[in-house]
């Protein structure tokens, strides 16, 4: 027989009870805090912005001298053609990249050793790429200050988030639609271009998405190869001196004259509408594409 | 993994080659291209390097090394009085980012227990994507909010905080990076079997201790990869600590002050009027290439840890 | 290997009583209205064919069942008297006096077998006043481990052998004192050697302990067990003395299940 201390009563009380309650609500306030500084920071941007937004804040150019007349268009077209051409050379060399690695390159050398650099490149601080920028295409190739050399810079720093989406994309294709395929007699690049291809797409897309919000916002890389602050005319060709929508309000941020700050929120409004729409499309494409799947 | 895989076993492998045969050179140029996009990252890597190196390089030609490290005053751009040592820089960057950390740290892991052990499925599909949304912020409106929001609200609070200073900027950068910590301390926590749960629970163990001092234990080397990849985040930060930090080189420690990181500073250089070729504008590729080491570092151990993450949920 | 001690002539006193008992997942019954009653200080074994919710029968005598997602349960357990889920019951203390021991090893891997020994009552805060070296030297012994591991208490865990392992989870279970440990297919990843060592722990624990063993293994269950149920797709087809229910089943079904001609 065990002799023993008399049996615990299981209706008690138990310890810790109040303290694990406790815990539980510290935890939800880590959670909604941080929410709350978020609309804290939008609520405040678009009360002081929104009153500064006009067809003329959309499309003038910005005055030095007076806070309240004047715009981003030069920002805003600068932005535009950084992304274009960003798009066009990030995508077909990611996209091309994760094709790779996924469908050809497993277990082969250059494969492994991609891996790591990508997962390097995907932890190096955005101004590591402008300072690339600026020796390889400013410097070395001599594109000088210009929109095709900010762009580069852009898409080299995007490429690590083209690339894993892509591959997060081409993985959900199921191998047996490969094997199908190549079970019918498609080369490896038939199969690829007509059956795992069309399946991610939709996913393809929604990472390229996400990597050109990426791009819209990015200011330090282009601080770094000579994006300039202040500048009167939208871009004119691939040769030309630009600006962007970030490095705009980073100006108007850091002039000393506060009245300009209104300038920089409402820059920032239309920055975080244009994100904001931009990250519709990629929940709606996703979306879209879930159902799809089953 | 590089032995020589036994072909009946793999069909794919075999008709893969067979198909080659068939197809031509078409199929090869394909591939060629393909390996070559995928190349690109290397050359970026190698690329990355080789530019800071040699720049620096340039740079430590000029002025070597002991007195890169051996100084604590950086006045590149002070025509009589120049100093070029790194360490006011390097405070800079170390105390904006422990400030990070010290904001990151416990909310996101606190978050992240939170949306993995307690909250209904229902309520963790709505808050999980509404924390990603602070990461998808761009860091410029971080920097704004800082400097016009932020500073004026904590001077309210703390005498003596300057216009510029570390405190702001590196809570913000804080709550920037709360969603990549708690999004990886999860994935951790997520991977820890649920046996070791129920082996504790069926001790007549209490859901909270269960998690503080078994589940959290047994995805250490994830929340510490979470942290690393955190830290080095906040290193590289650049546009919020350019606009609210104050920019002045000081060696200092108190929050309260205003001081420059090294990101701020290669902001500075390149936004002026420095001409290229000098001293003064190839301090940035020195500066660059320590902030490139120190990012490395973490991310390598990041790399290691999340490896033995990886190796721990297989066994 | 001696077989059970012949069961006393008196009916013993019940530890648990489980009537009326039906369990869930989801919409999915997996235990159809069980009524058993269990005795104190014997190892009562539990066989039948995978997933005729054996298992889920054990886990709902100390409400570990409750813990999946999906999962519900009803009808009543008495443990001494009280019923186990009635409201005012907090399951956490149940399982302070019902223990349990998982199919697989799982010591606890931030933890070195000392104090995986100890883990139980420290996350219970109930060390009081009680020796650490004292606690964890008792535990390992009862378990049978104290002679292999006594050199490296503070090596992990997770550095024994399987079968070392089990008997640690056993060791642990052991220290927090349950009335009752519930072992649900404790042998199903060892090889014969720790399989035949657990064997033989269970014949000294049953000394002070009630034992209840979810088994695959009839075997093992006419080596340890004193009594043993049949559970067949959800229902207890039969419940006797071990060794009426090998020698003289009263049902068709269990005399074909422990012929082999099912399972």
């Amino acid at each position: 027989m065990k002799p023993g201390p008399p049996p615990i009563d299981i209706s008690g009380r138990r310890e810790g009870v109040w303290f694990e309650r406790g815990f539980v609500w510290v935890c939800r306030v880590a959670i909604v805090l941080p929410l709350v500084t978020l609309v804290w920071l939008l609520g405040g941007v678009i009360a002081r912005g929104l009153g500064r937004i006009d067809l003329g804040f959309l499309l003038d150019a910005p005055s030095q001298l007076d806070a309240t007349t004047g715009g981003i268009w030069p920002a805003l077209m600068g932005s535009l053609w950084l992304i274009v051409i960003t798009a066009a050379v990030s995508l077909p060399v990611g996209v091309g990249a994760a094709l790779y690695l996924e469908e050809y390159g497993k277990r082969t050398r250059l494969g492994t050793v991609v891996e790591i650099a990508i997962a390097n490149l995907a932890g190096v601080p955005s101004i590591i790429y402008g300072m690339l920028g600026l020796g390889l295409f400013v410097r070395w190739m001599a594109l000088g200050e210009t929109v095709i050399a900010g762009a580069l810079t852009l898409a080299l720093l995007v490429l690590p988030v083209v690339i894993m989406s892509s591959r997060e994309a081409l993985r959900t294709v199921k191998d047996s639609l490969r094997e199908a395929a190549l079970g019918l007699g498609a080369t490896r690049w038939q199969t690829t271009r007509h059956v795992v291809l069309p399946m991610a797409i939709p996913g393809i897309l929604t990472g390229a998405i996400l990597a050109i919000s990426r791009a819209i916002g990015e200011t330090a890389p282009l601080v770094v190869v000579g994006a300039v602050a202040f500048i009167l005319y939208a871009p004119d060709g691939l040769d030309a001196e630009y600006t962007a929508l970030p490095m705009q309000i980073f100006q108007w941020t850091s002039n000393p004259r506060r009245e300009f700050l209104t300038n920089a929120a409402a820059g920032i409004v239309v920055l975080m509408f244009t994100l904001f729409l931009l990250n519709s499309i990629a929940i709606l494409l996703r979306n879209r594409f879930q159902k799809r799947m089953y | 993994m590089s032995a020589p895989a036994p072909e009946v076993a793999l069909p794919a492998v075999a008709a893969r080659t067979r198909a080659q045969r068939a197809s031509g050179p078409g199929e090869r140029v394909i591939e060629l291209g393909l390996a070559a996009c995928s190349a690109v990252s290397i050359v970026v890597t190698v690329g990355i390097v080789l530019v800071l190196v040699f720049e620096a390089a340039e740079f430590f030609r000029a002025v070597p090394l002991t007195k890169f490290f051996g100084d604590t005053e950086w006045t590149p751009l002070f025509k009589d009085n120049q100093h070029f040592g790194i360490w006011p820089l390097v405070m800079g960057t170390l105390v904006t980012s422990a400030i990070a950390m010290a904001v990151a740290l416990p909310f996101g892991l606190l978050a992240a227990i939170y949306l993995s052990e307690y909250a209904a499925p229902r309520t963790r599909r709505m808050l999980k994507p509404a924390l990603e949304l602070l990461a998808g912020v761009p860091t410029i409106v971080y920097g704004y909010f800082a400097l016009t929001v932020l500073t004026p609200f904590l001077q309210q609070f703390i005498p003596g905080l300057a216009g510029g200073n570390m405190l702001s900027p590196g809570i913000v950068m804080g709550i920037l990076i709360i969603p990549m910590v708690s999004s990886l301390a999860e994935d951790a926590i997520y991977a820890v079997p649920d046996s070791l749960r129920e082996g504790a629970l069926g001790l007549g163990a209490g859901k909270l201790p269960t998690i503080l001092r078994v589940v959290v234990p047994s995805a250490w080397s994830g929340i510490a990869a979470a942290m690393t990849l955190a830290v080095s985040r906040a290193i590289g930060e650049t546009m919020i600590v350019a606009i609210a930090a104050g920019n002045q080189a000081k060696f200092t420690t108190d929050p309260r002050e205003p001081a420059e990181t090294m990101t701020a500073y290669i902001v500075n250089i390149s936004k002026g009027d420095i001409p290229n070729g000098t001293l003064e504008y190839r301090t940035i590729f020195a500066v660059g290439l320590v902030l490139f080491a120190m990012t490395l570092t973490m991310n390598l151990i990041t790399y290691r840890l999340s490896r033995r993450l990886r190796a721990q949920s297989r066994a | 290997m001696t077989l059970p001690s012949p069961p006393p002539t008196t009916e013993p006193a019940m530890k648990i009583r489980v009537s009326g008992l039906k369990a869930w997942f989801g919409t999915h019954e997996v235990l159809k209205g069980i009524d058993l009653p269990i005795p104190a200080r014997e190892v009562t074994a539990i066989i039948g064919p995978s997933g005729c919710g054996k298992s889920t029968f054990i886990r709902c005598l100390n409400r570990m069942h409750e813990l999946v997602t999906g999962a519900r349960s009803e009808g009543q357990v008495l443990l001494d008297d009280t019923d186990v889920y009635a409201p005012e019951v907090d399951p956490v203390l149940l399982r302070r006096r019902v223990g349990m021991v998982f199919q697989k090893p799982n010591p606890f891997p931030s933890m070195s077998i000392r104090e995986n020994v100890l883990a139980g009552l420290r996350l219970t805060k109930r060390m009081g006043g009680r020796k650490p070296a004292e606690v964890c030297e008792k535990a390992l012994r009862q378990a049978a481990l104290w002679d292999e591991v006594k050199d490296k208490l503070d090596k992990p865990g997770t550095s024994l052998s399987g079968g070392q392992q089990q008997r640690l989870c056993i060791a642990r279970t052991l220290a927090v004192d349950p009335e009752v440990v519930l072992m649900d297919e404790p042998c199903s990843a060892l090889d014969p050697i720790a399989t035949a060592r657990i064997e033989d722990l269970l014949h000294d624990l049953r000394r002070d302990y009630t034992i209840i063993i979810v088994t695959h293994n009839l075997q093992q269950a006419t080596r340890v067990s004193n009594r043993t149920g049949f559970f067949l797709q959800g229902e207890l087809v039969e419940f006797d003395l071990t060794d009426k229910i090998f020698t003289s089943p009263q049902d068709r079904r269990t005399e074909d299940y422990i012929t082999g001609k099912f399972g």
